[in-house]
């Protein structure tokens, strides 16, 4: 192992090398049966985790929760700033002053791109990023890692295309440049307006990858192993009117999909509005209800590791 | 003395040292579009009786990172050196992107790390976004 985990923050993807990555699910891998509840386990019975989630999120939140309590420990926190101090104009700063003395690891999401590392910098205890905006989301990077790698047994050489909002997806840029360091070949596929950031293109093609970059889902799905849909976000347009331009872009049905290899798998960070017709749900191809439990093992692991309660 | 300002930057060199033109007791000479040997052209700001400090200097190497200070004293010029781009940029800049925690009433200075200093690549350690223009988010 090339990283000690124990009281480490995991704010970016970055914070972990490959090979740490590669660890993570490993661990992730041992934990599967005790997440499907066919196993217990007490790694971090007594432990207490801290949950700020300033946004709203379902399934981040739940997972994270049933993580923990998977792995014996507890989890206290809120799920909207509505119910605590931030009401009345707490800085987020000493919003985490105070749960780092209530607890063992703290897990954030906060609509403030940086606000995680803001976190780290004042917490002493291990912060993990449950998305900061628009910004990065580890966790979630990890957890789709998990679930290429346990789909297609190997990561290195399947071609995943990236499709729909590259521009404001938090999941997308994580994903991009983690993709690039395992030696995943990467397409772009969006509208001009949602097209992947220059700062995330030039990440990626530092790692060795050469993103091919189209607007049309079917320029990438006959050669494509993997097609990672994103939600258009509402919430992350500056401008309602650049929204509307480009919201419904992408509809992946049946029809659309009868050029797809016949074994391609459709992941998808969810929640979905439109991007993916639930008849597709029916098929071998959809491989994202899978990916949201993964959520649950993923966690289990990285969570073990920060509180240093496995090696 | 301040030469080799980037062309249209002496103005913004200006409001780097504090200068409104009431505030100051001696002479400030300024020259815009002036031929440079180096470059094509160049600004340069003369101030009187006024040291530039670190904070000052680090400021103007963002803004045109080839400036040199030229410290006349008694007629002769006493030290002659050209601004130097820091490694870390803390406190002087605010981060360009509107959504970055820095720019809340969070209690932390916004912080860079200069990724390449020609051409100025500034990445805000917070939220990660790259800036190569810093002179309308100097603080």
């Amino acid at each position: 192992m090339s990283q000690e985990f124990k009281g480490c923050d995991l704010v970016a993807i970055r914070d972990f090398s490959r090979e740490s990555i590669e660890h993570v699910m490993d661990l992730a891998e041992k934990m599967v049966p005790v997440a499907h509840g066919d196993e217990r386990c007490t790694l971090a019975a007594g432990y207490v985790q801290g949950s700020l989630f300033f946004e709203p999120s379902t399934r981040t939140r739940l997972s994270f929760a049933s993580a923990m309590a998977r792995l014996g420990g507890t989890t206290l926190g809120f799920d909207q700033p509505g119910g605590s101090s931030v009401q009345k104009g707490e800085t987020l700063a000493d919003t985490i002053r105070m749960v780092d003395t209530y607890s063992d690891i703290i897990v954030l999401r906060h609509h403030a791109e940086g606000s995680a590392r803001l976190a780290a910098h004042f917490a002493k205890k291990p912060v993990i990023n449950a998305g900061d905006g628009a910004g990065q989301h580890p966790t979630q990077t990890i957890l789709d890692l998990f679930t290429i790698r346990k789909e297609k047994k190997k990561i290195e050489g399947i071609n995943v295309a990236l499709v729909g909002d590259l521009k404001y997806g938090r999941t997308a840029h994580s994903l991009a440049e983690a993709l690039a360091l395992f030696g995943a070949n990467l397409m772009f596929v969006a509208p001009p307006a949602l097209q992947m950031p220059k700062e995330t293109v030039r990440s990626v093609e530092k790692l060795g990858s050469k993103p091919q970059i189209v607007n049309q889902v079917e320029q990438a799905l006959s050669d494509a192993d993997v097609l990672y849909v994103t939600r258009i976000q509402k919430e992350r347009f500056p401008d309602l009117a650049e929204y509307q331009k480009v919201a419904g872009s992408y509809k992946i049905n049946n029809a659309l999909l009868k050029d797809a290899k016949p074994d391609l798998s459709i992941m998808h960070p969810l929640p979905r509005i439109d991007e993916i017709n639930p008849e597709v749900d029916q098929t071998p191809h959809a491989l994202y209800f899978q990916q949201a439990f993964y959520g649950v093992p993923v966690r289990m692991a990285i969570l073990a590791l920060l509180l240093g309660v496995v090696d | 003395m301040i030469d080799h300002i980037d062309v249209g930057m002496a103005l913004k060199v200006l409001k780097i040292i504090g200068i409104k033109g009431d505030n100051m007791q001696s002479t400030v000479s300024v020259l815009l579009h002036v031929p440079s040997k180096m470059a094509e052209w160049k600004d340069i700001v003369k101030i009187e009786d006024r040291e530039l400090d670190p904070r000052e200097l680090d400021k103007i190497s963002l803004i045109s990172p080839n400036a040199t200070i030229n410290i006349i004293r008694d007629f002769n010029v006493a030290e002659k050196f050209v601004v130097e781009v820091p490694d870390i940029v803390k406190g002087i800049v605010r981060c360009q992107n509107p959504g970055c925690i820095t720019n809340l009433s969070e209690p932390i200075e916004p912080e860079f790390v200069v990724e390449s200093k020609k051409p100025l690549l500034l990445r805000c350690i917070y939220c990660d976004r790259i800036m190569t223009d810093a002179s309308d988010y100097l603080i």
